[in-house]
C-alpha cells in the first residue's frame, strides 16, 4: 500500500505505522470498510421502502449518479463562464480596431452558481465568521479566565446565550445587519454579513467557556513563578497563560467550528443566503425527480466537509500543542 | 554592616480567613539569619514551614509582623528572592534552557547583552552539571534533571536569598543524595543566603549551618535553633560514623519525636477545635461532627495524622 493511501485513511482509524500483521490489517482497515458496506447496506434497502411524492428514497446509486450530475453540470457552466469572457473579448477587439477611444466593458459572468460554488461560498463564510468569533472569544475568555469576578459576573450571560439556536437569532441579525450596514459600494453582500454574524454569535460561546476554563485552571505554581519572577501581565499571559490554556482553548475551537457549520447551513438555509444550505432549499422547492438524489449529495459534502475542517483543526492542534505525550483524537 | 541582619522575621503572624473564621497558622515566628547562612526549616507537614518561606518570598502577606531583607520590607514577590519550588514547577512547553531564559531575561532585562545573557545561562545550567540535556523539555528528562533545571532557574536570578520548599522531596535517595552534593558544592562556590524546607533529618544535618525546628500547628512557631558546627566540605559517608553528626541527629530527632508530641498535646486542652478534631479521630465513626468545626481540615488532618503516627512511634 503506497505511503499516500496510509495518509488518506488514517482518519478513518488506519494508522501508517502498522507492519504487515493480517490481524492489525483487519483491524484497521477491514473493520471500518465493513462498517461503511453494512451501513450502504441499509441505506440502499432503506431507501427502496420508502416512497415519496418525489418517488423512491434516494440509494447509494441514485447519489452516486447525482454527484456524477453535478460534476458534470458544474463543467459545463464553467465552459459557458469561459465562453462568455471570450466572446466580450472578441466584442470589444473589434470595438477597439474600429474606435481606438471607445470605452470597453468586461461584463461579469452572472449564472447560476454551481454546486461546488455554493460549496466554496459556504465555505468562506464560516472561515470568517469562525476567525471573527475566536477573535472575539480567545481574548474575552482570557480577560474573563484571568478574574473570577469577571468570570462570576459573566457566567449567567455566557451560559444564557450559549445554547440559543441561530434560527432564534437570524430574524435580529438580518434586521439589524439591513438597518446598519448601509453603504453605496458594499464591501461584502449584505447576506454574507447576516451569516457570518449569525455563525459569530453561534460559535463563540464554547471557545470562550473553554478559553476561561482553561485560563483559570492555571496551576498555581506556575503563577508563583510568575510572580517570582515579576512578570509583566502581558508578559505573563504570553508566556505562561497562553501556553499551560492551549489544550483547552483547542477543545473549545474544535466544538466551535463544529457548531459553526451546522449554524451555517441552517441559516443560510433560513435566510436564503447563498451557500449549501441554500443549495438543499433550492433543490427541494425545485422538486424534480432528481431533487432528493441532489440533496442527499449535499448531505454527505456537508458531512465529509465538517468532518475534515474537525481533522484540519486537530492537525493545528497537534502542531500547536506542546505536550506530545498525551494523545489526541 | 556586619552589625545589620540580613534577613529578619519579627513577629511574624499569619492567619487564613475561613468559613467559619481565621485560622491561625504562624504564631510569632522569630528568626535572623546572616549573609552567606544556609537554614534549613524542619518540623511536621502541614504544620505551617512552606507558610513561612512564602511569607518571606512574599506570596503570602503576614497578617502582624513582617520580615525585612538588608532592612528593607518584604512585601511583595521578587527575583532577589527565588524559589525553588518542590515540584520543579518548570514551564513544560519550555526546554531547560528556555526556562532558565525567561529568569535572566526577566531580571537581567537592561543590564546583560544577549551574548552576556547566554553565557550566564549556559553557566547556571553548568552548575547544576545539566549542560548535556538543556535543550530539552521537562517532559524528556528525570525527575532529579527536573529540579537541577529548578535549582538553575533561581541561581540564574542572582538571589540575595534562595527559597528552597522542599526541593529534593519528591526524589527517590539515591538522586537526592546526588542533588544535595551538587548544592553543597554550588554552596561553597556562590555563598548564596539559602532557606531550606525539608522533612529529612538527615538532609538537614547535612546541609545546615542552622537547623530551625517548627513546633506543631496550629499556631506554629519556631521551637528550637540548632546550630551545626561541623566543618565544611562535608562529606556524607565520612559524617555517618562521625559522632557529632549524630549527636545533631538525635537532638532533631528528639525535637520531632519527644518533645513535639508534648506542645501539641497541651495545645488541644486548651483549643476548643484541637480538642474536637482529637475526638474525631479517636472516634472515625463520628468523624463529620469534628470536621464542621475545624477551620482548615486538611491542615488540621495532616497534623493529626502525623500526631498519631508519632503516638504509635512512642508506644
Amino acid at each position: 500500500m503506497s505511503s499516500i493511501a496510509l495518509k488518506l485513511l488514517k482518519p478513518f482509524g488506519v494508522d501508517a505505522q502498522f507492519d504487515f500483521n493480517p490481524t492489525q490489517m483487519i483491524k484497521s482497515l477491514i473493520v471500518p470498510l465493513a462498517g461503511i458496506l453494512v451501513f450502504l447496506f441499509i441505506w440502499n434497502i432503506g431507501a427502496k421502502n420508502i416512497h415519496t411524492s418525489l418517488g423512491e428514497f434516494p440509494g447509494p446509486a441514485q447519489v452516486y449518479e447525482q454527484s456524477k450530475n453535478l460534476i458534470a453540470e458544474h463543467n459545463r457552466e464553467r465552459d459557458k463562464e469561459v465562453a462568455f469572457y471570450e466572446r466580450q473579448e472578441q466584442r470589444n477587439a473589434k470595438k477597439l480596431a474600429a474606435n481606438p477611444d471607445a470605452k470597453v466593458k468586461i461584463r461579469p459572468y452572472t449564472g447560476k452558481p454551481t454546486f461546488f460554488d455554493q460549496i466554496v461560498t459556504s465555505l468562506v463564510t464560516v472561515l470568517a465568521g469562525f476567525i471573527l468569533a475566536s477573535l472575539i472569544a480567545i481574548p474575552a475568555g482570557i480577560v474573563i479566565g484571568l478574574n473570577k469576578t469577571l468570570y462570576t459576573a459573566f457566567n449567567p450571560v455566557i451560559q444564557l446565550f450559549k445554547p440559543v439556536s441561530p434560527l432564534a437569532w437570524l430574524p435580529l441579525v438580518t434586521m439589524v445587519v439591513s438597518a446598519l450596514y448601509v453603504s453605496k459600494d458594499p464591501m461584502f453582500a449584505k447576506s454574507f454579513v447576516t451569516s457570518l454574524i449569525t455563525v459569530s454569535l453561534c460559535c463563540l460561546w464554547p471557545t470562550l467557556l473553554n478559553t476561561a476554563v482553561g485560563v483559570s485552571a492555571i496551576s498555581p505554581d506556575l503563577n508563583n513563578v510568575s510572580k517570582v519572577l515579576r512578570l509583566s501581565w502581558l508578559t505573563h499571559v504570553i508566556k505562561i497563560v497562553l501556553p499551560s490554556a492551549i489544550p483547552m482553548i483547542f477543545t473549545g475551537l474544535r466544538l466551535s467550528l463544529g457548531i459553526a457549520w451546522m449554524v451555517l447551513i441552517a441559516a443560510e438555509m433560513l435566510a436564503q443566503n447563498p451557500g449549501l444550505g441554500k443549495f438543499v432549499w433550492d433543490e427541494f422547492q425545485n422538486g424534480s425527480s432528481s431533487s432528493l438524489g441532489r440533496i442527499m449529495v449535499a448531505v454527505l459534502v456537508i458531512g465529509l466537509i465538517g468532518f475534515m475542517l474537525d481533522r484540519i483543526m486537530l492537525m493545528l492542534q497537534k502542531k500547536v500543542s506542546w505536550d506530545k505525550s498525551v494523545e489526541l483524537r | 554592616m556586619s552589625t545589620k541582619t540580613h534577613l529578619e522575621l519579627t513577629g511574624v503572624d499569619i492567619e487564613f480567613p475561613t468559613p467559619s473564621g481565621p485560622f491561625k497558622a504562624l504564631n510569632d515566628v522569630n528568626l535572623k539569619i546572616d549573609r552567606g547562612e544556609f537554614v534549613s526549616l524542619i518540623g511536621h507537614s502541614g504544620c505551617g514551614k512552606s507558610t513561612v518561606l512564602n511569607i518571606v518570598a512574599g506570596l503570602y502577606q503576614a497578617t502582624k509582623g513582617g520580615v525585612l531583607l538588608d532592612g528593607k520590607e518584604v512585601n511583595e514577590p521578587g527575583p532577589e528572592r527565588a524559589v525553588v519550588f518542590q515540584n520543579h514547577s518548570l514551564l513544560p512547553w519550555l526546554t531547560a534552557y528556555e526556562n532558565v531564559e525567561l529568569a535572566v531575561k526577566q531580571v537581567f532585562k537592561n543590564q546583560k547583552s544577549k551574548a552576556e545573557m547566554k553565557e550566564w545561562i549556559e553557566h547556571n545550567l553548568h552548575l547544576v552539571h545539566m549542560d548535556h540535556a538543556m535543550h530539552k523539555r521537562p517532559d524528556e528528562i528525570s525527575g532529579g534533571m527536573k529540579q537541577r533545571v529548578g535549582i538553575a532557574r533561581a541561581l540564574a536570578m542572582e538571589p540575595t536569598v534562595m527559597l528552597m520548599d522542599e526541593p529534593f522531596g519528591a526524589l527517590d535517595a539515591l538522586t537526592r543524595a546526588h542533588l544535595q552534593d551538587s548544592l553543597m558544592e554550588i554552596q561553597a562556590e556562590l555563598n548564596n543566603t539559602v532557606i531550606m524546607i525539608t522533612h529529612d533529618v538527615d538532609e538537614a544535618v547535612l546541609l545546615s549551618d542552622r537547623i530551625v525546628m517548627m513546633t506543631n500547628g496550629p499556631a506554629a512557631t519556631v521551637g528550637e535553633i540548632l546550630d551545626i558546627n561541623l566543618e565544611r566540605p562535608r562529606n556524607r559517608i565520612a559524617l555517618a560514623d562521625d559522632p557529632e553528626y549524630n549527636h545533631y541527629r538525635a537532638a532533631v530527632l528528639s525535637f520531632l519525636y519527644e518533645k513535639q508530641r508534648k506542645p501539641g498535646e497541651a495545645a488541644a486542652e486548651e483549643k476548643p477545635v484541637e480538642a474536637a478534631t482529637e475526638a474525631a479521630v479517636s472516634e472515625t465513626s463520628d468523624g463529620d461532627s469534628g470536621n464542621e468545626e475545624t477551620t482548615h481540615p486538611r491542615e488540621v488532618a495532616k497534623c493529626i495524622n502525623k500526631k498519631t503516627e508519632v503516638d504509635n512511634q512512642a508506644a
